[in-house]
């Protein structure tokens, strides 16, 4: 049994201790919104926060994380309020929405680490994170306008 | 191996008996799909709880709650048919297209796409063959439910109309809801009129997507989130060298894994089913297979070049001819160049999987999918059911591409539930998908030119020759000799007023399996054109925009984005240190123009912007059109820059990320997109923007060096990127 902190509840799960967390999201706990594009840490597909950073779930055995907070994108917002969230439905930025989950996460860890990015901090930020219907021009977009939406509610 | 089934004597025809075809006088491809078994229309009252679900029609019903669902005949893979098809409908229903649910169509006979024949999500047509299909399912429907009113009132009808769910009559109106039911019963109403264009109330005006709330909290479903009560998990391993069989295996140390629930040799390899997925892969990981060699034991992309080189001496069959090209290059001042294309990947984000489950009513598969009709076939020969006995869910796509035109990954899915008596979900790797694909095909064209003693462009001759990727997929379409369509576009319809043009083509195969890819022939043609004519501007000391726009007098569409890209990009003013290349196309009744900006230092390249001008006639939703333009830039700069296919031993060597390039956010370059206003008919938008950037940057890098760049990708040109 390992025991893990999955938004907000803890969980223990009956998994080999090298099982990576993506496929104990996925197909131990049910939580798909989390994806597989690779297996080996070069799309961004299945990314989630560990304690607060962004972190490939692909790669990461489930027992190296036992006890740690991990984020998934379900657990950003119950209702899409996240700035993040918001920003990506103003800017329409999903095609196929398949690395969507990975790039929102991903764009929260920056935002939350540098509110007010510039270009070239996002390039450094998501450049892990792949998105083969080439949303990247929306992405940088709904990225600036979340950093103004965070500023206004955090007023 | 999946095959579409078709005519075989010794086969059960009345099930396998399935396409039929004849090409069109144009070239157009169309393909009559007998359908084995459709799922009947659906039935007219499908009771869901107290709310009645009334079916106004294949596409459409209406709930004794008025609320409204719209069935999607076709498959959602990002490029907005989720949003754009409902719209049609509800324009004419008068409601929003925000107030509709959405749900994808099972395979059936109403669905079929008429520009292709059978219910296919392709060639950019989805909008292009429902524009009046759905907007007149939406005007019946309307009609229908005023009549049924006008009738309870006593009213005349074309006093009534319809707002927002109601039908209104002066101060009285009465819910769709309520209507339904009567509305249904009535006879399918005759002298159905549509909206004028200034009618139109949400065609034509950017609408939010209908998909993107569930594509920003993780919940929209795709294939590879299915999840049934009891399902198990699948792994398949497949012959590493394509064409390679199965011999021989050992399966002892898999199946003594956790987890693992059976190992099973299917059509397509070794699969192992176990509790997750995790374990089902580890444990194929631990097979020890035995594979048979097959044709394609000693391929490599050398000897695949080489095959195309030889061949490219012979001579193809004519496409287009006007005037007398093959004699008039030969006179005057002449050029010729060649042009090589790589094979490629489509490398959906989503790898390929199909969840299949045996119920009692028949065979269920879940899967993401742009072919029901395929899919529905292939789950019927591996199942041995007949098609009618299996149920297709078509789920959200990961992206498509043409690569889930395939119906491959499937039968083993199916085999396997079959086999444990549950549901299986099966899911490709990476890996898988990267070596186990329907790769884009290479080509190797040779193009001819003379100018006359005016310097004027006399004649052009277009020798394509690539594999056929119809002669596989459908080869019913190219029967008798007539030529895959899918090869020759973007080179059949060389919009430049030349005396003499001569296209042929050379259908060469090289022994591995090709599919269509974004684009498809657009691509390697459109490179292969557009580059040549970026040359012949050169050479006859002019400049390239100068020189296409001399030759397009009587092509006023083609005139106009030329005109548009080179304004909006300002071009022949690059800001100092930048230069720009320009690139031309029709496809998909869309035309396109592209002009890219550049920078070189020493041998590295950035692409800093590309302008993109477009007539794709009338618009749906002006936020998808632009979507698109951009995310088909960003995915044919993929290609251009960095992707290729090798073969060694009939093994791919590229296997994920790493080794198969793609732009990434910090490569992806401005984009500026213009959309031309246009009354035509609408365009395809899925695919075109994807063809024009190759040759625009590649004319560019020419501007920049002088370096002409006759094959890709670019990266192996000795650029840096």
């Amino acid at each position: 049994m390992i025991k893990l902190t999955i938004n907000g509840q803890a969980q223990d799960v009956d998994v080999a201790g090298d099982t990576p967390l993506l496929w104990v999201l996925r197909d131990t706990l049910g939580l798909t919104g989390t994806k597989y594009g690779c297996g080996k840490a070069l799309c961004g597909a299945c990314t989630v926060h560990v304690d607060g950073a962004p972190t490939r779930a692909c790669v990461t055995p489930a027992e190296s994380v036992a006890g740690k907070s991990i984020t998934t994108i379900e657990g950003l917002s119950s209702n899409r309020s996240h700035p993040v969230q918001q920003a990506w439905i103003e800017m329409d930025v999903p095609q196929c929405g398949y690395c969507q989950s990975g790039q929102i996460m991903a764009a929260v860890a920056l935002l939350k680490q540098n509110p007010k990015p510039t270009d070239a901090d996002i390039d450094g930020a998501m450049s892990g994170n792949i998105c083969r219907c080439g949303t990247y021009p929306r992405i940088r977009k709904a990225i600036h306008r979340a950093a103004e939406l965070g500023v206004k509610e955090g007023g | 191996m999946m095959r579409v089934p078709h005519d075989d004597p010794n086969d059960n025809v009345s099930r396998r008996s399935f396409l039929k075809t004849a090409a069109t006088a144009t070239g157009g491809l169309v393909i009559a799909m007998y359908l084995p078994a459709c799922s009947k229309p659906e039935e007219a009252a499908k009771a869901t709880g107290p709310v009645k679900q009334i079916a106004a029609n294949a596409w459409l019903r209406i709930g004794t709650d008025s609320s409204i669902t719209v069935l999607c005949d076709r498959s959602e893979m990002g490029q907005g048919v989720y949003t754009a098809l409902p719209t049609l409908l509800a324009e004419e229903l008068g409601v929003a297209p925000s107030s509709i649910k959405v749900e994808f169509a099972p395979p059936g006979k109403e669905y079929i796409n008429n520009l292709l024949g059978g219910q296919v999500t392709g060639g950019s047509t989805s909008v292009r063959d429902a524009w009046e299909k759905l907007r007149m399912a939406g005007a019946e429907a309307r009609m229908r439910l005023i009549s049924a009113a006008a009738k309870d009132w006593d009213a005349p009808p074309q006093s009534c109309s319809v707002a927002d769910g109601y039908v209104v009559f002066t101060s009285r109106r009465k819910s769709f809801g309520e209507l339904a039911e009567a509305a249904a019963a009535l006879p399918k109403p005759e002298n159905v009129k549509l909206k004028t264009r200034n009618e139109f109330k949400y065609i034509g005006k950017p609408q939010p997507r209908l998909d993107t709330p569930s594509k920003v909290d993780g919940s929209a479903p795709f294939g590879i989130d299915t999840r049934l009560p009891d399902m198990l998990y699948a792994a398949l391993a497949q012959p590493p060298e394509l064409g390679a069989t199965v011999k021989s295996f050992k399966a002892d140390a898999a199946q003594g894994m956790p987890g693992v629930k059976q190992v099973l040799q299917t059509s397509s390899g070794v699969a192992v089913i176990a509790d997750s997925w995790w374990q089902a892969k580890q444990a194929r990981d631990a097979l020890q297979i035995e594979w048979t060699p097959g044709p394609n034991a000693k391929l490599t992309n050398a000897a695949i070049s080489a095959g195309l080189k030889t061949a490219a001496s012979g001579k193809g069959k004519q496409v287009r001819k006007d005037g007398d090209a093959e004699a008039a290059v030969k006179s005057g001042r002449r050029f010729a160049a060649t042009y090589e294309l790589p094979l490629l990947a489509h490398a959906t984000m989503e790898p390929m999987n199909c969840t299949a489950e045996f119920r009692d009513d028949g065979c269920h598969i879940y899967v993401p999918t742009q072919v029901q009709q395929i899919a529905q076939g292939a789950a019927a020969q591996a199942s041995g059911l007949p098609p009618e006995k299996v149920f297709v869910h078509t789920t959200f796509l990961g992206g498509g591409f043409g690569r889930r035109l395939e119906g491959d990954f499937i039968p083993a899915a199916v085999e396997c539930a079959k086999a444990v008596n549950k549901p299986v979900k099966l899911l490709w790797t990476r890996e898988d998908d990267m070596t186990h694909d329907k790769y884009r095909p290479p080509a190797r064209n040779t193009l001819q030119a003379s100018f006359d003693s005016a310097n004027k462009l006399n004649a052009v001759q277009i020798h394509l020759v690539a594999p056929s990727i119809t002669s596989r997929w459908f080869p019913a379409a190219v029967a008798n000799g007539a030529i895959d369509p899918f090869a020759v576009e973007a080179a059949h319809n060389f919009p430049y007023d030349v005396p003499n043009v001569y296209v042929d083509y050379l259908q060469h195969e090289i022994g591995i399996d090709v599919g269509y890819w974004r684009s498809v022939s657009h691509a390697l043609n459109c490179f292969t054109v557009e580059s040549f004519m970026d040359e012949l501007a050169y050479e006859n000391k002019m400049d390239p925009y100068e020189f296409r726009r001399a030759m397009l007098d009587k092509q006023a569409r083609w005139q106009m984005v030329l005109d548009t890209a080179a304004k909006k990009a300002g071009w022949g003013h690059a800001p100092s240190g930048r230069h720009q290349g320009i690139a031309l196309m029709g496809g998909y009744d869309t035309y396109l123009a592209q002009v890219a900006e550049i920078s070189v230092e020493g041998n590295k390249l950035k692409v800093h912007k590309i302008v993109c001008a477009i007539d794709c006639g009338q618009m749906v939703n002006p936020t998808i059109v632009n979507q698109q333009a951009e995310g088909s830039i960003v995915f044919g700069l993929t290609a251009a820059l960095f992707s290729e296919v090798n073969i060694a031993n009939g093994r791919v060597k590229e296997q994920n990320f790493d080794d198969y390039r793609m732009v990434r956010m910090h490569e992806s370059p401005e984009i500026e997109v213009y959309v031309v206003d246009s009354t035509e008919k609408p365009g395809g938008m899925g695919e075109p923007a994807t063809a024009l950037v190759a040759p625009a940057v590649c004319n560019a890098i020419y501007a920049a060096t002088k370096q002409r760049i006759r094959a890709l990708p670019i990266a192996k040109q000795g650029f840096v990127v």
